[in-house]
């Protein structure tokens, strides 16, 4: 490899790393609001449950 | 962005600068994307000063955020070329190289104003001012190679058009049209995540 050749590959790769490294931590940011959403989902149904489970007990 | 590498390696043919002409496809596209990203930022800042927009605050903060990560990529890829072709990994006597950096350092202080703010109104107003101020810096780095009387900087266009062959010109477009659809769909893509964060944080204020 020439070092002209060697200068073209590095932008070549800079380029690629850091938008590959944006797409990851976009990745990343998405897994943990997907399981902030599951987190969500479950509380919202104990929520549900919770005064049919109180209205049972009164009745 | 397929297309634009075949392009760039099988199609456009080599001129006297060699094979180091082929960071000019990548390089010069990925600067104009981070002049797009900012002034897209300034045009969404305006937007909300203007129709008090509260969702063009976020957009305005997510084309600036990338718009600093076009910047850093131009200031490397730059870097590199000059390296290269100068023998310097930069020139302080180069009013665009200069001017440039001037205009991502200001892109930067953004984030350290509006990370100062509580947030809110305030913060999303004093944001909105800084980024529409960097806009006047944006035809200042791209006209500061006319602007200088030293011209080490090569010029890729002037008054007569593209000073290039047909066949690199149309790799170039191509170069800059696959640039600019990456920022699209990063832009997209980070504006969800935000957006999805902002309405879970909502959902999780009102559940609790």
């Amino acid at each position: 490899m020439t070092t002209e050749e060697k200068y073209v590959a590095a932008v070549y790769l800079v380029v690629f790393i850091v938008l590959l490294a944006y797409v990851f931590i976009i990745a990343l940011k998405l897994q943990r609001l997907e399981r902030e959403l599951a987190e969500l989902a479950e509380l919202a149904l104990r929520k549900k449950e919770e005064p049919e489970r109180k209205a049972v007990a009164v009745g | 962005m397929a297309a634009a590498i075949a392009l760039i390696f099988f199609y456009a043919p080599l001129d006297q600068d060699g094979l180091n002409q082929k960071i000019f496809y990548f390089h010069v596209p990925i600067a104009f994307t981070a002049y797009a990203c900012f002034g897209w930022g300034g045009w969404k800042a305006l937007r909300h000063l203007w129709k008090r927009d509260e969702d063009a605050d976020l957009e305005s903060y997510v084309a600036i955020h990338l718009g600093v990560i076009f910047g850093v990529l131009t200031l490397v890829t730059g870097s590199i070329w000059a390296r290269y072709r100068w023998g310097h990994w930069w020139v302080w006597s180069e009013d665009q190289l200069v001017l440039f950096l001037v205009l991502f350092l200001f892109y930067c202080a953004y984030f350290m104003l509006r990370y100062s703010l509580p947030p809110g109104p305030q913060r999303a107003n004093l944001s909105a001012v800084y980024a529409l101020f960097g806009v006047a810096l944006i035809p200042v780095s791209i006209l500061a190679i006319r602007l200088s009387q030293r011209f080490i900087h090569p010029i890729a266009f002037d008054e007569g058009g593209p000073n290039m062959a047909g066949s690199q010109f149309f790799t170039f477009c191509v170069a800059v049209l696959a640039m600019f659809a990456v920022a699209a769909t990063l832009y997209h893509l980070e504006l969800a995540g935000k957006r999805l964060d902002i309405r879970l944080r909502e959902l999780r204020e009102a559940l609790q």
